[in-house]
């Protein structure tokens, strides 16, 4: 089978790394060749942030270059567009509407683009978006926008729900595994 | 058993298994995790040494008592550990020693992009580079017999996409090797003129045995695939190569990056009629097979500037570029900043207040030099703050009010020495130590000034103001940067003495889990003018709607600096 690249864009702090270990294990699980790439240090304190998940038959770069990204995961409204041109010509974006200002506009350097997802739109992209943090907030906690978005994305895939259940309680710590599952209904059910 | 790892832990996984004894190691993006996982194994001693010099010298000791050890840094901590590598390449080793080494192309949390294989050559010692968690696994579980066999430490060299990235890695289980007995052995360990000069030729000749393993070794290994196009590359790269052309070129892929072979290179070239070589950073590999005759092109093609992709493979071998969707939106940057509520925005505030010139350092205070703050003059390497302070002021003569920053694992690091020349070589400087007590943007990990061990044990706590006492300086003061007024004051008298003197700026970094955050402060709209004093200080939980401040309170954890500055009492910090 052809490589299947996910790439999951937020903002440092969001819990994208999570989102990452979970997607791995469960694709591991699945017995493909599995290679998530995260980027450390520096560039998670509240900056853009990138996460690279890709699985197939055998994958060699960890890496998603322009054009290779079959779902682009965004935590946060602007930054899908960001990195807009790594989405595959059928690709999917699943975008959260929450905004989170980066510095430049905190400090009025920026205007926060807030037509942003509308503009994608326009430009073709397929795009399903929702206000993930809200859904997060429903099941209990705004941190469980990444299992919200995860729960969104396994809609998409064709992996079985009950396994996508199975590796988040393998994945979250067990005091917030009933919190992350109902976040993860959430989504699937949106 | 098959597990997803990082490069790092694989790393980790392998040292412990190959019979790792003792790891000393200073963190560094993206080496650290290789610690913070062997840390894990309760049969090996695990630390984390002040600097990278002593790392690799515990790791020398340990050798030298028998022991199978290792030492992890990144490429600038390289640098710190130099000084023991390349002497170390004469004594080489009892127990089997490792150095692993992570470089960081497009520098994602580094201030340069040096190729540490430039060290491997100079110090005339292996190096390994693995191309991604499984060979990360098995080249660390190896390397020590490598060592042992060519009585040499071994560099291995990671990269931040190999380090960082999750790959499928088939464990095994540890191998218990005895500690083998220490014997005085004078010629062999001591490096003296006398025995250095003996030992020398061992290491021009031991260079050459590895070159002739390497010609027919496990880790480097080819891949014909026509006649057409070869490429020599290795580590990251050729997962790039792989993913852009599959098997359409003939591949030679060195695991072994010094001593490189020269037969192997040869003949792989005489099979094909075109041979590119595609390695990230410097033409090492390019210049070699230049030395030996074999003509290939590299360099000309590929920049030595940052990271590869499959994409930088396709555009230059293929001429292809993707046509990539475009949104017609302009999306503003969102660089990395301090924290809501970081310690380190406070006394940024008085330092900029003050017009202070502010030296800075390594560390997550680095981001001080972003706007709007923009507190910062310079940043050079680990401790250059201090000791580029006293040669600052040399030449100012106090005609500029000045001062530098550095935070309590990089003063440990090598802060010390240059405040110890500051109070030797008397220059009227104020050293500002900004504690958090940790070490913060590797990601929370233990130093001498915390009182914890790498386990989270209690250890021994440096005192700082007993260590700038003792090395000479009269005025040490602690202040609360969440306290504005007093760091104002404490840089306004520091700065203006006749002497040099030391402010701590002491508060733990608001991350750590013994932190409480106190409640959220609110913007009244009715006081607040708009006149975006408190937005000054860069504060990521502040932002502008409607000509009003506005909080947020996910993010704000109540340190009440803004409510500080607000000279029209809009916010409401709910009775503290």
């Amino acid at each position: 089978m052809k490589t299947v690249s996910i790439m999951i864009v937020g903002v440092g702090g969001q819990g994208t790394l999570l989102a990452s270990k979970l997607l791995g294990r469960l694709l591991m699980g699945e017995g493909y060749d599995v290679k998530v790439s995260e980027v450390h240090g520096m560039s998670q304190r509240g900056g853009s942030v990138v996460t690279y998940v890709r699985y197939g038959d055998k994958v060699y770069s960890p890496v998603i270059t322009a054009g290779e990204a079959d779902y682009i995961i965004s935590f946060e409204k602007i930054e899908a567009a960001r990195y807009i041109d790594c989405l595959a010509e059928n690709g999917k974006i699943i975008a959260n509407t929450q905004e989170i200002d980066p510095m430049p506009v905190i400090i009025g350097n920026a205007e926060y683009p807030s037509d942003v997802l509308d503009v994608i739109k326009a430009a073709g992209a397929s795009i399903d978006s929702f206000d993930a943090l809200s859904l997060a907030e429903q099941a209990g906690s705004a941190k469980a926008v990444n299992i919200v978005l995860m729960g969104r994305l396994a809609k998409y895939m064709s992996i079985d729900k009950e396994k996508w259940i199975k590796a988040i309680e393998t994945t979250v710590p067990e005091k917030f595994k009933e919190m992350n599952l109902r976040a993860f209904e959430l989504g699937y059910n949106l | 058993m098959k597990k997803l790892l990082i490069g790092n832990e694989a790393v980790a996984r392998g040292l412990y298994e190959g019979g790792l004894n003792v790891v000393s190691s200073y963190p560094g993006t993206p080496s650290t995790e290789i610690t913070e996982f062997l840390s894990k194994y309760d049969d090996i001693h695990s630390e984390w040494a002040p600097n990278e010099k002593v790392a690799a010298e515990v790791a020398f000791g340990a050798s030298l008592a028998g022991a199978r050890s290792a030492c992890a840094m990144k490429h600038v901590g390289l640098n710190v550990a130099a000084d023991p590598l390349f002497t170390l390449s004469y004594t080489g080793v009892t127990g089997g020693m490792v150095i692993c080494v992570a470089d960081d192309p497009a520098m994602h949390s580094s201030q340069n992009e040096q190729d540490s294989r430039h060290y491997a050559i100079a110090a005339k010692v292996p190096m390994l580079e693995p191309a991604d968690s499984d060979e990360s696994y098995r080249f660390a579980r190896d390397a020590f017999e490598l060592s042992e066999k060519f009585d040499t430490p071994v560099l291995l060299r990671m990269c931040t996409r190999i380090a960082h990235s999750q790959s499928i890695v088939d464990i095994g289980e540890r191998k218990e090797v005895p500690v083998k007995p220490f014997t005085k052995d004078p010629a062999k360990y001591i490096m003296m003129p006398a025995y250095a000069k003996k030992k020398h030729p061992i290491v021009e000749e031991r260079t050459k045995a590895i070159a002739q393993y390497a010609e027919n070794c496990p880790y480097n290994t080819v891949e014909m695939n026509g006649g057409e196009i070869g490429i020599i590359t290795s580590g990251s790269c050729y997962q790039y190569v792989k993913e852009a052309l599959g098997d359409s070129v003939s591949v030679l892929k060195l695991g072994i990056v010094n001593p490189l072979p020269v037969e192997l290179i040869k003949n792989f070239a005489a099979q094909v009629k075109r041979v590119i070589v595609i390695e990230e950073l410097d033409g090492i590999i390019e210049t070699h097979c230049n030395t030996i005759g074999v003509k290939v092109e590299g360099k000309s093609l590929f920049t030595p500037i940052g990271e590869y992709s499959q994409a930088t493979v396709k555009k230059v071998i293929l001429g292809e570029e993707a046509k990539p969707a475009k949104a017609d939106v302009c999306v503003p940057v969102r660089p990395p900043m301090m924290c809501a509520g970081c310690p380190h925005r406070g006394i940024y505030y008085a330092l900029v207040k003050n017009k202070v010139t502010v030296l800075g350092d390594i560390g997550c205070y680095t981001l001080g030099a972003q706007a709007p703050l923009n507190a910062l003059s310079s940043t050079l390497c680990m401790g250059a703050s201090v000791s580029g302070l006293h040669g600052f002021n040399l030449v100012d003569k106090g005609n500029s009010k000045t001062a530098c920053v550095i935070g309590d694992s990089t003063f440990m690091h090598s802060g010390v020495t240059g405040l110890i020349n500051i109070a030797y070589n008397a220059t009227n400087s104020t050293v500002i130590i900004l504690d958090n007590s940790i070490t913060g943007m590797t990601g929370h990990q233990q130093n001498p000034t915390t009182g914890y061990n790498i386990k989270g044990d209690p250890a021994a706590k440096v005192d700082l103001e007993s260590l700038c006492r003792a090395v000479g300086i009269n005025r040490i003061r602690v202040v609360d940067p969440y306290n504005i007024a007093e760091c104002d004051a404490a840089i306004k008298e520091e700065t203006a003495a006749e002497e040099p003197s030391v402010i701590i700026s002491r508060r733990p970094c608001v991350l750590l889990k013994s932190v409480k955050p106190q409640s959220p402060v609110t913007v009244d709209p009715d006081k607040c003018r708009g006149c975006k004093k408190c937005m000054t200080l860069g504060c990521p939980a502040i932002s502008f709607k409607n000509k009003k401040a506005v909080i947020d309170h996910t993010l704000c954890v109540g340190c009440d600096v803004c409510e500080q500055l607000c000279a029209f009492g809009a916010i409401d910090t709910n009775g503290r």
